[in-house]
């Protein structure tokens, strides 16, 4: 018989084990799935996970991918740290993007080195007023940002949705809902000749260091650290909850933003209607995948990309439905929550020799 | 009695955990209706003892016989179906939960029928532990937390009733009720195992006592036989100074001062205060006494900062109004203060000891520099004061969840001490404190009064109020007696003051 006992302390060992576990066993599931799918279970890890990497432009798209991924799981994970539950990244992201965007499209035909770095201030702060709304809400009237944010996900892609088949449509894109392409200046420069690896990468990168030292050696780490652990004790020590709700939804709205604007002055070079592939709600996986820490994130980043990949590739090469991408990612949420257990909790085998005999009694 | 079987019997029981061996071949026998003294400091093996007889720990070897027969107890389930009950130290409650809910997870479904209601009401009159079954946990205080655990324990008719530290949330009225209780159990013949570190209480109740250290059973003696001291003595294996009252300077001026403050609790169940005075001098030591849940944690909030109100000048530091000023503010303004749940409010349990020392000393211990944290500083901050203050830890890197209340008390004592404050509060500064670490925090308070400083405790525990202050004052329902003199005032006059029998003012029996 099994039983959990619970750890003095958490496990330290445990917590780097825990995401292992999960990548063992989404693997061990996905070879079943597939054997009953009546694929060959081998074959198909190999187009999913190994083929899309056996080239140069197969890891610069793999970076591609995992550029939004990483900003915005570091910029989560502040918040999560906090107990603070930004679920409205996407919606975020959205409005970044318009923001950013926006600024691209209103100077399409000037030409200047100053367009790219204002774009990317200003989708920061659209990603930061949509997060704005639920920490307004949050502070003021005590509303759950787990909903707020949620909802305003969908309000943002319905902006995004008018904007696009109405006032931003391009004049000369004979009616497909579409804006205009950016200006060469508008577009993010690519560091990798012949790929579509682009500076956003280095952008992120940008983020995990500094994102690391903000969490491991600035005040507003240890706060958002304290709150999350021990509320009680954050307010003893005097530090005021309001301002870390503020804060770390600003952080990750602006995130999020961040990587949207990223997004339509990179691999897009335009607004579309559906900006991205779910990056917003996948970050909250690598958040936790990432175990909270930026470097965790990114290397959690970098295996969700390969998921978006390997769901490409699966469905060119075997035709497998798309779906498998979001089964493999609900997977290794599901196998992580539950091998997190283990950090606080032990596994025991009670030997059956030791039944007690004053429970017959 | 000599040839009667014994309720529980204990040999050669030994449990060790990595690197550390908790009990080492622990013997002891308890008779049916004996009341057995388990006497030792934080550390000695007391609570892993009783996890093994309780079933929350299956010792390594040694033999365990319940009336005679050998069994091993596994988990418990299977205690409490042999009519073992057991009264936490640290209670284990869903504070989102009644008290009624709360009782009926805890024991067999039969019991947890319609009439349980009832049943706890009944059970909490007979044994004169006042419990509203319909109220939630979140909103009652320590000490009334504790009476769920004694009234479910008591619903289930237990043959042995094992008791952590039970008295120290209680008034010296509490404690005499609980001990009829007690007594009245021995009659019906309920063993009963006792632990504590009140050692009078100890000479007054309990016919055995067995008294451990690191893990071994040192001595037992009949305690009625037995001085306090000497019974300390044998604890700790050395010789007991009682704390001694520095040489006073005459009376300071006034440093930390409440001016007829009110407020509604933000608490659903909270006490609202209601025209708090309060007056505490540079080189004095305040106390105030009060049963658990009459506004000690609402003041407690509204001196430190936690909960601010909107006129100022209503909390004074020196001339300094800081009423709406929060508690970095304050500490600032040289104020330290000692909160009365150590794992959670002053200290974050799962993060290490520097950074609980960064916690609270960041500001006055220059420990950041441009928003960023100086680790090493921070570290020497805090091995200062684990040095300074003796706390036993392997480390600072250790979580502070991985030390012992007293170890922990001293440490977060110790943080606030070497900050240098001008005010220092306390709530309930020994609750669940060993008692060399317990007579160590005592002394460190005086010491810091004689120094200048204007100490105010806030404590249930009459005892410890007599032993260090200068003054002492009642709360009771949210409203503050005027503080008098000790010389002035004796024991019982503050006991019917903290059950709302006496007067407005402290009744003089000379």
């Amino acid at each position: 018989m099994l039983r959990l006992e619970l750890r003095g302390e958490m496990s330290r060992t445990m917590v780097y084990l825990s995401p292992i576990a999960a990548i063992i066993l989404t693997f061990v599931s996905g070879i079943i799935m597939f054997t009953i799918l009546g694929v060959d279970p081998l074959q198909a890890i190999i187009t999913f996970f190994i083929s899309p990497l056996n080239s140069a432009d197969g890891f610069a798209e793999l970076f591609v991918k995992a550029t939004p991924l990483v900003l915005i799981a570091v910029g989560l994970s502040f918040g999560f740290r906090a107990n603070i539950w930004n679920i409205g990244a996407e919606g975020q992201l959205a409005i970044g993007a318009l923001a950013g965007g926006g600024i691209g499209l209103l100077f399409f035909d000037v030409d200047t080195p100053f367009l790219l770095p204002a774009m990317l201030v200003v989708g920061v702060l659209g990603g930061m007023f949509w997060a704005a709304i639920p920490a307004l809400l949050k502070t003021k009237f005590g509303t759950n940002e787990i909903l707020t944010s949620l909802m305003l996900t969908y309000v943002g892609l319905l902006v995004l949705s008018y904007l696009i088949h109405g006032p931003w449509k391009d004049p000369d894109g004979q009616n497909f809902p579409e804006s205009r392409l950016f200006h060469d200046a508008a577009i993010i420069p690519i560091i990798l000749d012949e790929t579509r690896l682009h500076f956003g990468w280095i952008i992120a990168l940008f983020g995990v260091a500094i994102a690391w030292v903000v969490m491991a050696r600035h005040m507003i780490g240890f706060q958002v650290r304290v709150i999350g652990l021990a509320p009680r004790a954050a307010r003893f020590a005097g530090f005021k909850e309001k301002n870390i709700i503020w804060l770390t939804l600003l952080i990750s709205g602006g995130a999020a933003g961040l990587a949207g604007t990223i997004e339509v002055s990179g691999p897009v070079g335009q607004i579309i209607p559906v900006i991205s592939p779910g990056y917003g709600f996948t970050a909250i996986i690598v958040a936790f995948l990432g175990r909270l820490h930026p470097v965790g994130c990114l290397f959690a980043g970098l295996l969700m990309a390969l998921t978006y990949l390997g769901g490409d590739n699966a469905q060119i090469e075997m035709n497998l439905p798309n779906a498998v991408t979001g089964v493999f990612q609900g997977m290794l949420l599901f196998f992580l929550l539950a091998s997190d257990v283990l950090v606080r909790y032990r596994l025991r085998i009670l030997r059956p020799t030791k039944v007690t005999k004053g429970a017959n009694l | 009695m000599s040839d009667q079987i014994p309720r529980l019997e204990l040999a050669g029981i030994s449990k060790s955990y990595p690197g550390v061996i908790a009990n080492d071949n622990i013997s002891l026998k308890i008779m049916p209706g004996e009341i057995h003294a388990l006497l030792g400091e934080n550390g000695a093996g007391k609570s892993t003892l009783v996890k093994c007889i309780y079933g929350v720990q299956t010792a390594d070897t040694g033999i365990l016989k319940w009336d005679g027969k050998e069994l091993i107890i596994a988990n418990p389930n299977s205690a409490r179906s042999l009519g073992i009950g057991m009264v936490f130290q640290h209670f284990s409650l869903f504070n989102a939960l009644s008290v009624e809910e709360n009782i009926a997870i805890g024991i067999s479904p039969e019991l947890a029928g319609k009439n349980l209601n009832q049943q706890i009401r009944d059970v909490s009159q007979q044994y004169g532990l006042p419990l509203d079954p319909n109220r939630f946990v979140h909103t009652l205080s320590v000490g009334e937390r504790q009476r769920i655990e004694v009234v479910r324990c008591l619903l289930q008719r237990p043959k042995l009733l094992i008791m952590d530290e039970p008295t120290s949330v209680l008034t010296p009225q509490e404690v005499t009720e609980l001990f009829k209780t007690l007594r009245r159990l021995s009659e019906e013949d309920v063993s009963i195992l006792y632990i504590s570190h009140k050692l009078q209480e100890i000479k007054d109740l309990c016919h055995v006592a067995t008294i451990m250290r690191l893990g071994k059973v040192v001595d037992s003696c009949i305690p009625l036989e037995e001085s306090p001291l000497s019974m300390a003595e044998k604890m700790m294996g050395r010789n007991l100074i009682s704390p001694e009252k520095p040489q006073k300077p005459t009376r300071g001026v006034s440093h930390l001062s409440v001016k007829n403050l009110s407020l509604h609790s933000v608490y659903e169940h909270g006490v609202s205060l209601k025209n708090i005075d309060l007056e505490v001098c540079k080189g004095e030591v305040i106390g105030i006494a009060g049963i658990a849940g009459n506004g000690q944690i609402e003041l407690m909030e509204i001196l430190t900062g936690e909960v601010q109100v909107e006129d100022p000048n209503s909390v004074l530091i020196g001339t300094m109004g800081v009423g709406c000023e929060g508690p970095e503010f304050r500490r600032n303004a040289g104020l330290g203060f000692l909160p009365e749940e150590r794992l959670g409010h002053g200290a974050v349990p799962d993060m290490s000891l520097w950074e609980n020392a960064l916690l609270s000393g960041f500001q006055t211990m220059h420990l950041v520099s441009g928003g960023f944290i100086n680790i090493k500083k921070s570290i020497k901050f805090a091995q200062s004061i684990v040095s300074k203050f003796s706390v036993k830890t392997p480390g600072i890197k250790n979580a502070a969840n991985s030390l012992s209340g007293g170890n922990l008390q001293k440490f977060i004592f110790g943080r606030e001490i070497l900050q240098n404050p001008e005010v220092i509060i306390a709530l309930q500064p020994t609750w669940g404190v060993d008692a060399g670490s317990a007579a160590f925090v005592r002394q460190a308070l005086m010491d810091l009064a004689a120094k200048g400083a204007a100490v105010l405790i806030i404590s249930q525990d009459l005892q410890e109020l007599f032993e260090v202050s200068d003054r002492i004052a009642v709360i009771y329902e949210g409203k503050l007696s005027s503080s008098q003199s000790v010389e002035d005032i004796s024991v019982e006059g503050i006991g019917l003051l903290m059950s709302g029998i006496g007067s407005e003012r402290l009744v003089v029996d000379a």
